[in-house]
């Protein structure tokens, strides 16, 4: 009995001395969200090299197709409408977060994932669609930089789907705590990241190759 | 396609002599060490202190643990490609046959760049950057833990490859065509491609995780222009990884989509370009050298201030210097292929950049010198590594000034001369820096200094051994002999050959002399004991800590005056004091996450390698899985108690003004 009152007593000095301490709590987010940001720069580089090189290939086509033949422009601005338009209803997503409105923050994130998923949907589509054709990445330099260059986009969105779900996951169950809304930040500038990245996929690759 | 992917049997090379018998040593060495851990009842001990650790100074002693241990790997195969071209003169075939010697010298390339400089260099940053801009930790102590087993993950990956299968016959930078699926069709290039993404992806995370510390975690007071010269310049060289890693990242992506999915990057059909990934590779591989070297003038820089016991002359034309070789090393990549071809405007530019380079490297020099002028030199052994560097080092960087004429260089281009300068520069630069910072802050890490006799044997060795090794290189280089040769025919070079082997030979006896000096201290640990934490009067805040230091580096954070923080605060005498009680500290947790996402990502890689793809699947699921697990978990941190701090703080405060006041030494 009173080894247990002992035990409960230290617990709860314990305790006390832990929110003591609170307030000397190094606040990391702002350190977890410039590590973020510093990752994204990297990523940024990821991306150049693979425009760099589609920049070197795209014009060795070998006598196969060529951009010309295979962009479908309307196609692309559809898909192109669905993940800008996501990147604003994200930025909703954030302001609710921001104001603790819970069940609004997940809406917006439902709504955003949706309009992720659609993205992702039209590139699979127009991905199989050129395989089916015989226009792989096996087909030339210039396919295979192609696919490359926009698959490892579509890549990183896909990882930005999944780790949306999480975090739709954790909102519900744990609520919008200074963490889950750190995460969601992070999250944020990744998503707006991959839209200034598309944008300048969607200038450089179909547009200029459409021409 | 089977069940085991590619797999089978037939992938142990157990018809190969050496092979076998180097896999019986590793058998014998695994069950002993398994035996004395069991025997003396150290798993535990080495799952929660060392493998699950999150504190960047264990972190620190572990990579350099896997820097020495694959030093002995990469000498190994130095001193075998020395005793085979030795041999295998006026048309003599040696001793190891063309298709092993190819691995050989491959592996030692990416052994000695990737998995012994990069860790050795990472490991010194984990230790004592932290310690240096007054911090607990770094700012993400789980990333760090990940971060290392990524590493020890490629350095597994590599050493599996002497058991199953084989490794790339390629050269260490894996050129295609040759490195394609057409040409190298074993999983040999397959295990070089995993083996450097992962610890690539390691490296990477390092960087970001370090940039974080310095600029968001420093103590009050350090401003940038006040931070400690060893952390300015890894801090130059995390910038450097986290510009140009992503491009080995995309690189080896392109290259195991050629050789995985038949994609036409860089093939000779279908349109490929194999000229741009060696573009791409030397946009990564040039500023990678600068990040191996950066560190190393840092170490150089503190050693020199603190054994002429003089604040370090030019301090910020230092971190000048540093900067403009950082921005520089990205704009001279070509110069490693002038014979691509290019116009003689292009090639004129990157020459003259290169050359342009040795200007703030020659600030360095001189500003090293300038510190030592009018100072009390000590000729300790961590003085001695820096003497020679700036000797060693200064010609490496001459004969490179040399190949950067891009005449000349058609001349020279892959000759042994080109061998020659690349050792010249990254062993008489990086490594003899690391060397002296592993002597420099060895007490600081371990809690005791090294044995001084055995440490200045193991300097002459490896210096004298350096020069007999690689100076007849320079001459074999101007005869003709090109590199990655397996035999030659010419009675001219067979001299040179012979002596460059001695050279090997002693370099060999000089780690000999680091392992004896390494037993010996061991032994002698007592009377060897760093008991102040500060056994050379240092002048940066490392040395405010006991040696080795707490968990939490320092009970109070330190305010900061000026740029030897150290020793100022040694002038006001405000060191070696205990307070009445202290505040209770917050830590970070140790966590098995790190550990766990390296085995199921080796698991990954080796999979991918031999094509076992339901086992890739496991693999990358489970990686995943932990590192998911891990986020979400708010279990990550823990208290330190203040009496707990308060009593090991008024032990070590004891014993630190015990120390000046026997000695007398200024405080």
């Amino acid at each position: 009995m009173s080894t247990l009152s002992i035990n409960v007593e230290a617990e709860n000095t314990k305790l006390a001395s832990h929110d003591d301490h609170a307030h000397d709590h190094h606040d990391t987010s702002g350190d977890t969200v410039f590590g973020f940001w510093l990752y994204l720069m990297t990523d940024c580089l990821l991306f150049a090299s693979f425009f760099a090189t589609y920049a070197v290939l795209f014009m060795n086509t070998v006598g196969g197709v060529s951009g010309k033949d295979i962009f479908e422009l309307d196609f692309v601005a559809v898909e192109t409408a669905a993940l800008l338009i996501s990147s604003i209803t994200f930025g909703f997503a954030m302001i609710c977060a921001q104001g603790q409105k819970k069940a609004l923050t997940l809406i917006w994130l439902a709504i955003t994932f949706c309009l992720g998923a659609a993205f992702i949907g039209m590139e699979i589509y127009e991905f199989t669609h050129l395989i089916e054709h015989g226009n792989g990445p096996q087909g030339s330099a210039f396919l295979s930089s192609f696919f490359a260059l926009v698959g490892l986009h579509g890549l990183h969105v896909t990882a930005g789907l999944i780790w949306m779900t999480i975090l739709m996951i954790e909102v519900a169950r744990r609520g919008l705590g200074k963490p889950t809304v750190t995460r969601l930040m992070c999250l944020s500038l990744f998503w707006h990241f991959l839209d200034i990245v598309w944008i300048c996929v969607f200038s450089v690759v179909y547009l200029m190759g459409a021409m | 396609m089977s069940f085991l992917g590619k797999l089978s049997l037939d992938a142990i090379p157990y018809h190969e002599p050496i092979l076998v018998f180097t896999m019986a040593a590793i058998a014998i060495g695994g069950i002993v060490l398994f035996t004395l851990i069991t025997k003396y009842n150290k798993w535990g001990v080495l799952w929660r202190d060392w493998i699950t650790s999150v504190d960047h100074k264990r972190l620190g002693i572990m990579y350099i643990f896997v820097a020495l241990v694959m030093l002995f790997r990469g000498f190994s195969d130095a001193i075998m490609m020395r005793t085979q071209l030795a041999l295998a003169t006026s048309g003599a075939p040696g001793i190891l046959p063309p298709e092993h010697y190819d691995q050989i010298f491959t592996a030692h390339g990416v052994i000695m760049i990737i998995f012994m400089a990069m860790p050795f260099m990472i490991g010194l940053m984990n230790i004592i950057l932290p310690l240096q801009i007054g911090a607990r930790d770094v700012a993400f102590p789980f990333l760090n833990n990940l971060s290392f087993w990524l590493t020890a993950s490629g350095a597994i990956l590599i050493n599996i490859s002497l058991v199953f299968g084989e490794f790339a016959k390629t050269g260490w930078v894996a050129y295609p065509p040759l490195s394609e699926l057409t040409f190298s069709p074993g999983v040999g290039v397959d295990y070089y491609i995993w083996a450097l993404q992962i610890s690539g992806l390691g490296t990477l995370l390092t960087a970001v995780n370090f940039l974080v510390t310095v600029f968001k975690m420093r103590a009050p007071g350090m401003t940038l222009m006040k931070m400690p010269i060893f952390t300015w310049t890894c801090t130059w060289a995390n910038i450097l990884i986290a510009a140009s890693f992503p491009i080995l990242t995309a690189l080896l992506a392109m290259l195991t989509l050629d050789r995985y999915l038949g994609f036409h990057f860089f093939t000779n059909d279908g349109g490929g370009n194999a000229m741009m990934y060696i573009n791409l590779f030397w946009a990564w591989g040039h500023p990678e050298v600068y990040i191996l070297v950066l560190p190393a003038f840092g170490i150089f820089s503190e050693i020199i201030s603190t054994f002429t016991s003089k604040r370090l002359f030019g301090y910020t034309s230092m971190i000048y210097a540093s900067g403009a070789i950082s921005i520089l090393g990205f704009i001279v990549w070509l110069h490693h292929f002038f014979t691509m071809g290019s116009s003689a405007n292009v090639n004129a530019f990157f020459g003259v950049m290169t050359m342009i380079i040795a200007v703030p490297t020659g600030v360095k020099l001189f500003n090293w010198l300038f510190t030592i002028y009018r100072g009390r030199l000590q000729m300790t052994v961590p003085v001695m590594w820096t003497l020679g560097f700036m000797v060693t080092f200064t010609v490496g960087g001459m004969t490179g000034v040399l190949l950067a004429i891009p005449g000349a260089d058609y001349v020279l281009h892959n000759s042994l001369f080109l061998i020659a300068h690349f050792h010249n520069t990254i062993i008489g630069g990086a490594v003899f820096g690391y060397l002296a910072g592993f002597t420099f802050w060895f007490p600081k890490a371990m809690g005791f200094k090294l044995n001084v006799r055995w440490g200045k044997a193991a300097f002459w060795f490896w210096i004298v051994g350096f020069f007999v090794a690689f100076m007849p290189l320079y001459v074999l280089g101007f005869l003709g002999m090109t590199r990655r040769l397996n035999h030659t025919n010419n009675p001219d070079w067979n001299i040179w050959l012979y002596i460059a082997a001695g050279g090997a030979v002693l370099i060999m006896f000089g780690i000999i002399c680091q392992v004896v000096q390494l037993f010996v201290s061991f032994r002698d640990r007592e009377a060897l004991d760093d008991e102040t934490g500060d056994p050379w009067n240092g002048h940066t805040l490392e040395w405010a800590t006991s040696s080795p230091p707490q968990a939490y580096n320092f009970a109070v954070i330190p305010e900061v005056h000026d740029i030897d923080a150290w020793t100022d605060m040694k002038e006001k005498g405000q060191v070696y004091q205990s307070k009445a009680s202290y505040e209770a500290i917050h830590m970070p947790k140790n966590t098995s996450a790190g550990v766990l996402m390296g085995l199921t990502l080796t698991i990954f890689c080796f999979a991918m390698i031999w094509h076992v793809w339901w086992l890739a699947i496991v693999g990358l699921v489970g990686a995943i899985g932990v590192f998911i697990k891990r986020c979400y978990s708010n279990d990550v941190d823990y208290y330190v108690q203040p009496e707990e701090v308060l009593a090991t703080e008024n032990a070590f405060n004891l014993s630190g003004s015990a120390k000046i006041n026997s000695k007398g030494i200024k405080a």
